[in-house]
């Protein structure tokens, strides 16, 4: 498995004992995982986990990091703070974690998906993005008209 | 300003994003621990939702629980919540004092009579109503006055869920809980000594989209108090394994054991603290190395002492506890004896007992 050690250290020193303490979660929560993403290649159903449902450890999201690693995708949305959605090394799985202006995560996700919908512009977003074009073309149609109607430059 | 769709005009307002209120929407749906399979429902009742009045009554209370809730930097989720209600009345937050607040209240009774949602803080004095008094207006008469016209109480904090440290053995003033004294309303406790910010905030926008939502025993939303610290705490696997801290500054305590034996009530303790965490999920008690006092439970201050461990007796309470975490019963039925059987009667003797003696005693 080609997968990055982001965040992990090979020696800690005495400090990062707690990086070490787990519940004992993070290998059924893989096993999680791995069964929605073969029914995501199966059926084409997404599935979304809320990590903040589940207890972790330090340990736990060390386990997590390293086995899932990163993957090609990494995206940070500026939207009432940032949002982070990045493929995992596991193609179709997903982190997406939701921070607030201050950098404090809101919530975090793992999605299992071909790709997460809050990436997607959204159809209410395009029709202001529509409106907004159309009145930025009728301004400088404005402009580049004389008074009279005739454009400038046509003497 | 209450009563009319929240959202698409704080949208308009704010310019926000179809792609922010899905985030916005997510983030709640998580924060109010429901199925990331309900943000569609999340975002369409929010979206259709009205903007309810909402009157907040502060008695016998040490203004933890406002501290609580606006000790957030803007814009967060409690920021956008806040903004999504009418918040008609809150003395401690309002600029107007005096008459001019009152007549504030009064008249937000009466533009939504039967439909606004009361938030109470702080315990209510019964011994003689005179002890607590806002604007010469006993708790008590406030409380039953606005209480007739409200759609639900939520009662915010240990106090007004079950009295708290006013409460506390002696209870000096005869202070006693929200559903003590109002028995025809749906009451929603959220007990916390401080509740964390973002249950309250939780619960509130559960009520703004969902109604009521589902409560246990003691009145508490299930979705956050339905399991215990215990059930959720990281290091629940040390407590499986028999390793237990002896003292703050040992090994075990060092490597991140169980601190059952220095006192942690997190068995008999419901809460989200272990999950939902403090400080924007940075961490909570246990994380920090102290034992969970139980702050959410009834009569937490009359436990015993709060560095004495769960497994040695120290009066009614805490048998029934034991009763519950050695027998390897259900919590939450354990929580219901404790709600009836010590809600009424504080601990009056607390057997003194250390981590050595419980080595002894196992």
């Amino acid at each position: 498995m080609d997968c990055k050690h982001s965040s992990a250290k090979d020696s800690p020193d005495k400090d990062d004992v707690f990086s070490f303490v787990t519940t004992g979660n993070a290998i059924p929560f893989l096993h999680e995982i791995k069964h929605a993403l073969e029914h995501l290649l199966k059926t084409g159903t997404e599935s979304v986990i809320d990590l903040g449902a589940i207890p972790f450890a330090p340990g736990d999201e060390r386990i997590l990091e390293e086995i899932l690693g990163e993957g090609e995708v990494d995206a940070t949305l500026t939207i009432m703070g940032q949002s982070h959605v990045r493929e995992t090394a596991i193609p179709g799985v997903w982190r997406v974690d939701h921070l607030d202006t201050n950098g404090a995560f809101q919530s975090r996700f793992i999605e299992i998906t071909f790709l997460p919908n809050i990436l997607k512009t959204q159809p209410e977003d395009a029709e202001r993005g529509l409106a907004t074009l159309t009145e930025h073309l009728g301004a400088i149609e404005t402009i580049g008209k004389p008074p009279s109607g005739k454009p400038q430059g046509d003497t | 300003m209450a009563n009319k769709p929240m959202l698409p005009e704080l949208m308009k307002t704010h310019g926000v994003s179809r792609r922010a209120f899905m985030k916005y929407c997510a983030s709640l749906t998580s924060l109010m621990a429901l199925s990331p399979a309900l943000v569609p429902r999340v975002a369409h009742a929010l979206e259709t939702a009205m903007r309810p009045s909402v009157i907040w009554l502060s008695f016998q209370e040490c203004t933890g629980c406002t501290e609580s809730i606006t000790r957030s930097h803007a814009p967060t989720l409690e920021d956008l919540i806040f903004n999504s209600v009418s918040l008609d009345y809150h003395h401690t937050l309002q600029a107007a004092s005096g008459h001019a607040a009152e007549a504030a209240r009064e008249q937000a009774m009466k533009d939504n009579y039967g439909k606004y949602l009361l938030i109470v803080d702080g315990s209510i004095p019964l011994d003689n109503p005179g002890y607590s008094c806002i604007a010469g207006i006993s708790n008590l008469d406030m409380l039953k006055e606005t209480a007739a016209g409200a759609a639900a109480i939520v009662a915010i904090g240990t106090c007004a869920a079950y009295g708290g440290i006013p409460h506390a053995n002696p209870n000096p003033t005869g202070a006693v809980s929200v559903s003590d004294i109002i028995k025809d309303k749906p009451i929603i406790n959220v007990p916390g000594c401080p509740p964390i910010p973002v249950v309250m905030t939780g619960v509130l926008a559960h009520f703004l989209t969902f109604g009521i939502p589902d409560l246990d025993e003691l009145g508490r939303p299930k979705a956050f108090y339905g399991e215990s610290i215990h059930d959720r705490c990281y290091r629940r696997p040390f407590y499986d394994k028999g390793k237990f801290a002896e003292t703050f500054d040992d090994e075990g305590a060092r490597a991140g054991w169980c601190l059952y034996k220095l006192g942690c009530k997190g068995p008999t303790t419901h809460s989200a603290c272990a999950t939902v965490k403090w400080n924007n999920g940075v961490s909570f008690p246990i994380e920090a190395g102290h034992p969970c006092l139980g702050c959410t439970e009834p009569d937490f201050w009359d436990n015993g002492g709060f560095y004495n461990p769960l497994s040695v007796p120290a009066g009614d309470y805490r048998k029934m506890g034991v009763a519950a975490v050695v027998g390897g019963a259900a919590v939450g039925v354990a929580s219901a004896l404790l709600s009836k059987a010590g809600k009424a009667k504080a601990v009056q003797n607390h057997e003194t007992v250390d981590a050595h003696d419980l080595e002894k005693s196992s």
